[in-house]
């Protein structure tokens, strides 16, 4: 079967999970005890001023009217408008997108870039201190909060050293150095739990490749170390490796609530956070359904990313 | 190494330098996040500071509590039932209109019919009308003494001028323009709720010549931009500050004051000397407060000096005080809360329970986790509750489902409540006729439900006083009996310093600060 009929296949088999996601948040939030007209007009709103604000708003019509309206404008792919702000849920979303997917890729490239060569290192060299350390700084790295490490460099090269702002976001058209600038702290804290995963999921996947036949018919071919490593044992041990990256991206661009607000990033996981506060029913709808669709999106393309390292993989 | 540092130190330089450049850019952190932009429709803070930059109101209140000319002039007639509104030369909107009699009466009908003040006022004018093409006047059926101070509160709800386009949306819709005649305008292209809000200099803006006090008097801008930074984490707030990537704190976390008190670039300063006052509110309709003599009792079973530490902590910014009205302002009266400030109504209270025959009816206290000015009040309540006798359930719970539960006016078992905690800028307290928990209307009128028509007497008798003198002895009389109700508790006064880089001078203060016009860097 070509490749396309899988995607297409994949994507159809979405669409009664996103379905299903759509009803279960929409009667989840009007289930939930809050009133976004109360949240607008506050405390001095009469209860005719609430009635009218509910009514401007459509809270007041049934249910069912509601969620067919809904379910209208996300077929044409319009989220809506805010509850609180009044401004299109679109806009709010596309705000938030480049310091999330910013901070993802870059947190991201950083954990593979530093956790496979030490999970290869530590598979080859099980048992030494290089092993040894790497395990410790696995369990550092899964047990010290986000937020203390974030605040401890931020101490570091923010407060004294000056070398890197404290908070917010630079946007790449303002040049790449105040982007990284910018990027780099948040990035470093929330690579640090992934290095120690990534690095303890290659390390766990060599160690049961490493002593196959093919690695030593590829050292009894002459093949170097490292192409022995990297080009044999790590190809063949992609796969769980890939998973875990993929899932981890998916993570980090659903949110990552803590380190957006401890570095002031206009993330989406805030804005998810804030909407579900204030109880803004479009937001909250919208968020979920587009982290729906990222999982869905990244699964498939982790799915399709498998044949790359293990041919025998096929669709 | 060296590399490194040097890499570093160029990707740090390259993000100063690669921001846009303005001449003058003054970067806040406001108490909370702008979401809601139409002041007249939101009663939220944050809403009302962002009305006090982009808009101008008509009259203001200066620091003696008296109100002032802004935009307009006015004369009353001898009778007291016309007034006569005169705008000042020069004053635009942000698209270049000159303001007009027709835009003020629009704006006033909108506030008029949100506004707790506005509407008693509303319901004493017969009509508004355009004089000529500077003035408009506002005839009354019968007197309403507070006309000024009503039209001049500082606080929310506060009458902004907008444009009649504006003004001609309901009340309970949200505005969309937002072209006002303030100092500052809006730049709506990089409004990020919950992130950003951006304002511009208004350069055609003209400063009234009188120095500037509360909201009245001059609003000179020196700054080209005032952006307001959202920051959700105190401690990054504070960092930002230390290394100057901010330059204003409105509302710094007290518990980490002493950190920007020992450095020496921070300047630390009350800007609303008036500060808020913290309040529980019972219902009326439900037992045990359905009885007035255990609304008494629980009223006296706190100590407002417990409340107002756990709140704040430092004993320098906290007030007990009886005035339901606030200590600080004009009708700062004692009578009838002189136990429950001092915190020695204990035994009394016991003495009501007993009295009223308490029958062990739960107290359901509506406990909101989520708003720090507001966590510790229930849980100081309970403790002293229990402690005279009531049995108290606490339901703890977020701000939202508070808000929206306070609302129900069933029994507690049934989605209601028996207690809940508030906080209102001393602002929003100052006047009777203005006060949220000083209503007899039942259930027509505000959450808690209190059926007083006697209060509400006394308030119309109050707006109709001729004079100051007789307002006085009124709104004394008010407090008197809004104790021996407990139509609500005030549970102490405090105020919340501000903090800001050291090169900054001319804060104003006031009970809306801070307001960013007189604002200026040291050279």
């Amino acid at each position: 079967m070509p490749v396309i009929f899988y995607v297409l296949k994949r994507i159809l088999a979405t669409v009664p999970v996103m379905a299903f996601v759509a009803i279960f948040v929409f009667l989840l939030l009007r289930l939930t005890p809050g009133d976004p007209a109360v949240a607008i007009a506050g405390d001095q709103a009469t209860e005719e001023q609430l009635r009218q604000i509910r009514a401007a708003l459509s809270l007041d019509q049934p249910l069912l009217v509601q969620f067919v309206t809904w379910i209208q404008q996300i077929v044409r792919l319009d989220f809506g408008k805010s509850l609180i702000s009044g401004l299109p849920v679109s806009e709010l979303i596309a705000q938030r997108l480049e310091p999330t997917l910013s901070i993802a890729l870059v947190t991201i490239s950083m954990s593979v870039l530093v956790a496979v060569p030490l999970g290869v290192l530590t598979a080859w060299k099980q048992g030494s201190w290089i092993d040894r350390g790497a395990v410790a700084f696995s369990v550092l790295g899964f047990s010290i909060p986000v937020f203390v490490i974030a605040y401890m460099l931020i101490q570091l090269f923010a407060i004294d050293l000056r070398w890197l702002p404290v908070q917010g976001f630079a946007p790449l058209s303002r040049g790449l150095g105040p982007f990284l600038s910018h990027a780099i702290l948040p990035s470093v804290v929330l690579s640090v739990i992934y290095v120690a995963l990534i690095a303890r999921m290659t390390r766990a996947a060599m160690l049961d490749v490493i002593h196959e036949d093919f690695v030593r018919t590829a050292r009894a071919k002459g093949c170097t170390e490292p192409r022995v490593l990297f080009r044999h044992a790590l190809r063949n041990a992609a796969i769980p490796i890939l998973t875990v990256v993929g899932t981890g991206l998916a993570l980090l661009i659903s949110g990552v609530v803590v380190t957006e607000s401890v570095f002031n990033l206009p993330g989406l996981g805030r804005l998810t956070i804030d909407a579900v506060m204030a109880r803004d029913y479009p937001v909250i709808q919208a968020m979920i359904l587009v982290t729906s669709a990222v999982y869905v999106l990244i699964n498939l393309l982790i799915d399709l990313a498998y044949s790359l390292f293990d041919p025998r993989i096929k669709y | 190494m060296f590399k490194i540092k040097r890499l570093i130190a160029s990707a740090a330089l390259a993000s100063v330098t690669a921001a846009p450049l303005y001449a003058e850019t003054l970067r806040a952190v406001m108490h909370s996040d702008l979401r809601l932009t139409d002041p007249v429709m939101a009663s939220s803070y944050i809403t009302r500071d962002h009305g006090y930059m982009i808009y101008d109101t008509l009259v203001a209140m200066d620091e003696n509590s008296v109100v002032r000319p802004q935009m307009a002039d006015w004369s009353m007639s001898d009778d007291g039932l016309v007034y006569t509104f005169t705008l000042r030369d020069g004053l635009k909107w942000h698209d270049g209109t000159p303001v007009r009699p027709e835009d003020c009466i629009a704006s006033l009908k909108r506030w008029g019919s949100r506004d707790t003040m506005g509407r008693q006022m509303m319901s004493f004018v017969a009509s508004m009308e355009p004089v000529d093409e500077k003035s408009f006047r506002i005839v009354l059926s019968e007197p309403f003494g507070p006309l000024m101070d009503t039209i001049g509160k500082p606080s929310s709800l506060v009458p902004f001028m907008m444009p009649e386009r504006v003004a001609s949306t309901p009340a309970t819709e949200a505005i969309s323009d937002f072209t006002g005649s303030g100092p500052f305008e809006f730049v709506r292209d990089e409004f990020q709720p919950g992130v950003k809000a951006v304002y511009l200099k208004n350069e055609d803006y003209i400063p009234r010549n009188e120095p500037p006090s509360w909201g009245a008097g001059g609003k000179v801008v020196h700054f080209d931009r005032v952006e307001w930074i959202n920051m959700p984490d105190s401690q990054t707030a504070i960092n930002a500050l230390s290394s100057g990537e901010v330059d204003f704190l409105e509302a710094p976390m007290m518990d980490l004051l002493p950190i920007l008190e020992s450095n020496p670039e921070i300047t630390i300063k009350t800007l609303n000397p008036l500060g808020g006052q913290t309040l529980a509110r019972m219902n009326f309709l439900q037992p045990p407060f359905d009885d007035p003599r255990l609304r008494r009792a629980a009223a006296l079973s706190f100590k407002q000096e417990d409340f107002l530490l756990a709140l704040v902590g430092n004993p320098d910014l906290i007030t007990p005080c009886a005035a339901m009205m606030g200590c600080g302002t004009k009708m700062d009266f004692a009578v009838g809360g002189e136990k429950i400030a001092a915190g020695t109504g204990q035994e009394e209270a016991k003495a009501l329970l007993k009295e009223a025959g308490y029958d062990g009816t739960p107290v359901v206290i509506l406990q909101t986790t989520d708003v720090p000015v507001l966590k510790t009040q229930p849980v100081v309540a309970a403790d002293a509750l229990r402690a005279v006798g009531f049995n108290v359930t606490s339901l703890p719970m977020d701000w939202q489902s508070v808000a929206t539960r306070a609302r129900n006016k069933g029994p507690a078992d049934e989605g209601g409540w028996n207690i809940m905690f508030s906080y209102l800028g001393v602002a929003d307290v100052m006047n009777p006729l203005g006060h949220l928990f000083m209503d007899g209307n039942g259930e027509q009128g505000t959450f808690g439900w209190a059926d007083l028509p006697h209060l509400n007497e006394l308030r119309a008798e109050f707006a109709a006083a001729p004079t100051e003198e007789a307002r006085m002895a009124l709104a004394k009389e008010i407090q008197a009996y809004a104790y021996e109700q407990t139509t609500y508790v005030p549970l102490g006064q405090f105020v919340s310093p501000s903090a800001f880089r050291s090169d900054l001078e001319g804060f104003v203060t006031g009970p809306a600060a801070p307001y960013f016009w007189n604002v200026k860097r040291a050279r």
